[in-house]
């Protein structure tokens, strides 16, 4: 690896993590104040612009209040940052960058666009192309439990070690139910490298959304068969998610109104504030999968993408660029559901949330993988082996629903 | 009869599986979204709304002629239309004001005066606005209709000086009003 690969991979860290994903997360700050107070009724911050009275001028510029996830955060590193007597210190320091970093490190792998080439030298628009691109980001995003945990159990009080101990609970029910839900994806596309996951997307057509691209090998009748287990996939996939980034409906460990902040409630200040770009940028990176993985990552769609690949002036292909404008257009229109299903879902119970983790998406997942197992491999099997496979599958399905109307109902009360 | 039971909603298939609450949860938020920013919210006429929302928005728009008669804003002092000062500093409004936010130095009326057998009048009058809570006793309590409170709510000072109203202030406010008892008229 010679010095030039390295500046490369240098520049990519520094602009696709800090000058990409970074500001997305005051942004999204932005988006959620404004499209709360939308939903509201409101108005939301629209004043905190550039202060061009400050400088003499006549009116101050408002920007649609853009400004204010900057003023907020100023106002964050203004504060004093306490640190309660009685918290355990090197563990209560660690928390807050063990919740953001592992956030951050999962950007290296998500696909942020189409390969830029220039003077004949193709650069991907990806920091780390690496084989196993989702497993990847799991096995890093759930390390943000331990920040959280620790959190919880180093500020040695009652509400937050509650939170820190839901958290962890809550990403053992969902982890299971979130990684057998990307099966069926993976087995589609017999690959792990995201890259690779999204060019195939962009040639034959979202998973949920295969409209073009009909070649003998993707076969319209097979896409549109293979979009039953796919949307499934999704629900549940996008449903964990929002577990996994402690997000409002499972938002169980922060719980405003139960454990005044939870797992955050002795933090101020920065370290406060790092627990919060924790949460949205971990928010980020999983509107980011669920994009790559479901929606076409950085594709624009139709057949369109070839046509701007081949998008250049002499020899520098840009059409990466357009292709990373596509992606984050995407992003934040996902980010914007996420905000609508905060201001929307209540939150849910403790025990409805195991529930509906360990009883409900945990059997779904696994019986949406011998699904999408039997779609996938319907063309090169008898046509009796797929009946009884299905039969089979009917069976397994109706024993699965059965048992887990049978564990709903209650005991009989002996005595009245 | 202490112990009522209740018996629980039998939930249908489709309540059950709780996505069709969660679409009209979804359409629902959207409605007041849509709404908010055609201005079109329920409300939104009667609340004189800036065209998003239900909210007005403060400096450039104003409450002031919606404020409704009864509204107790500043407390003021009143001349009437002779132009004498009603105020006779009896000190009742000083010790009926609960956050003691009144105070008067009383002083005498000299004799070559027109208004000379009212006898007294302020010397100095000053209302704390810091502390001034706005109960409006002390119109209540004023057996000369001398103070009065009006519907100035913008009350903001760059120090605590600022906000002490003093005599002339308070006057300025106040302003002159007609048709009030004339107890120390001449035509009586």
């Amino acid at each position: 690896m010679d010095l030039l690969q390295i500046a490369i991979i240098i520049v990519k860290i520094v602009v696709l993590t800090f000058m990409v994903v970074l500001p997305l997360v005051p942004v999204s700050v932005y988006f959620e104040r404004r499209f709360s107070a939308v939903i509201q009724d409101r108005v939301g911050p629209n004043r905190v612009g550039i202060p061009l009275t400050l400088l003499g001028f006549k009116k101050d510029f408002h920007l649609f209040g853009l400004v204010q996830p900057i003023a907020d955060g100023l106002k964050l590193f203004l504060k004093e940052d306490f640190t309660p007597a009685h918290v355990r210190k090197a563990f209560y320091w660690m928390a807050p960058a063990l919740t953001v970093v592992p956030a951050l490190i999962t950007v290296c792998v998500v696909p942020f666009g189409s390969p830029i080439s220039i003077f004949g030298h193709t650069e991907k628009l990806v920091i780390a192309d690496l084989d196993i691109g989702p497993l990847f980001i799991f096995s890093v995003a759930s390390l943000s439990v331990y920040g959280i945990t620790l959190a919880g159990w180093s500020s040695n009080s009652k509400f937050p070690f509650i939170g820190g101990v839901r958290s962890t609970a809550q990403m053992i029910s969902y982890e299971i139910a979130l990684g057998l839900s990307i099966i069926p994806v993976l087995m589609y596309y017999g690959d792990l490298n995201l890259s690779t996951i999204v060019q195939q997307q962009a040639d034959h057509g979202w998973l949920l959304l295969p409209l073009w691209g009909h070649d003998a090998d993707h076969t319209f009748i097979s896409k549109l068969l293979f979009w039953f287990p796919a949307a499934i996939a999704f629900l549940i996939f996008t449903i964990s998610i929002f577990a996994e980034t402690n997000r409002m409906p499972f938002d169980l460990p922060e719980c405003e109104t139960e454990l005044v902040g939870g797992y955050h409630t002795e933090y101020s200040s920065m370290k406060f504030a790092m627990f919060f770009m924790g949460e949205y940028a971990a928010m980020v990176i999983g509107s980011a999968l669920i994009i790559t993985l479901f929606l076409g990552g950085w594709s624009i769609g139709f057949g369109l993408d070839a046509m701007v690949a081949k998008l250049h002036i002499g020899d520098f292909y840009y059409g990466g660029f357009i292709h990373l404008g596509c992606f984050l257009a995407k992003l934040i229109g996902f980010i914007l559901f996420f905000i609508l299903v905060r201001w929307t879902v209540p939150r849910f119970r403790y025990d409805q949330l195991m529930k509906l983790g360990w009883v409900v998406f945990f059997e779904a997942a696994l019986i949406n993988v011998f699904l999408a197992a039997l779609i996938v491999a319907a063309p090169q099997l008898e046509k009796t082996i797929i009946g009884v496979g299905a039969v089979l599958l009917v069976i397994v399905t109706a024993a699965v629903i059965w048992v887990a109307k049978v564990s709903e109902e209650h005991p009989k009360v002996l005595r009245a | 009869m202490a112990v009522v039971k209740l018996q629980r909603p039998k939930l249908n298939f489709g309540e059950k599986i709780y996505f069709g609450a969660l679409i009209k949860g979804f359409i629902l938020t959207m409605t007041h979204a849509v709404k908010t920013l055609r201005g079109k919210s329920v409300g939104a006429d009667e609340l004189a709304s800036s065209g998003l929302g239900v909210t007005m928005q403060f400096p450039e728009q104003r409450w002031d002629s919606h404020l409704p008669e009864y509204y107790r804003g500043a407390p003021t002092l009143v001349t009437d239309e002779q132009g004498r000062e009603r105020c006779v500093s009896c000190q009742l409004c000083e010790f009926v004001c609960p956050p003691k936010a009144i105070k008067i130095v009383p002083s005498e009326i000299p004799s070559d005066d027109p208004w000379a057998k009212v006898e007294k009048r302020p010397l100095e009058f000053e209302i704390d606005m810091i502390r001034c809570i706005y109960c409006g006793m002390c119109e209540e309590v004023c057996p000369e209709q001398a103070i009065y409170l009006r519907k100035d709510y913008l009350i903001t000072g760059l120090k605590r000086a600022d906000m002490v109203h003093d005599k002339k202030k308070l006057y300025e406010i106040g302003g002159t009003r007609v048709g009030l008892v004339n107890k120390w008229n001449e035509l009586k």
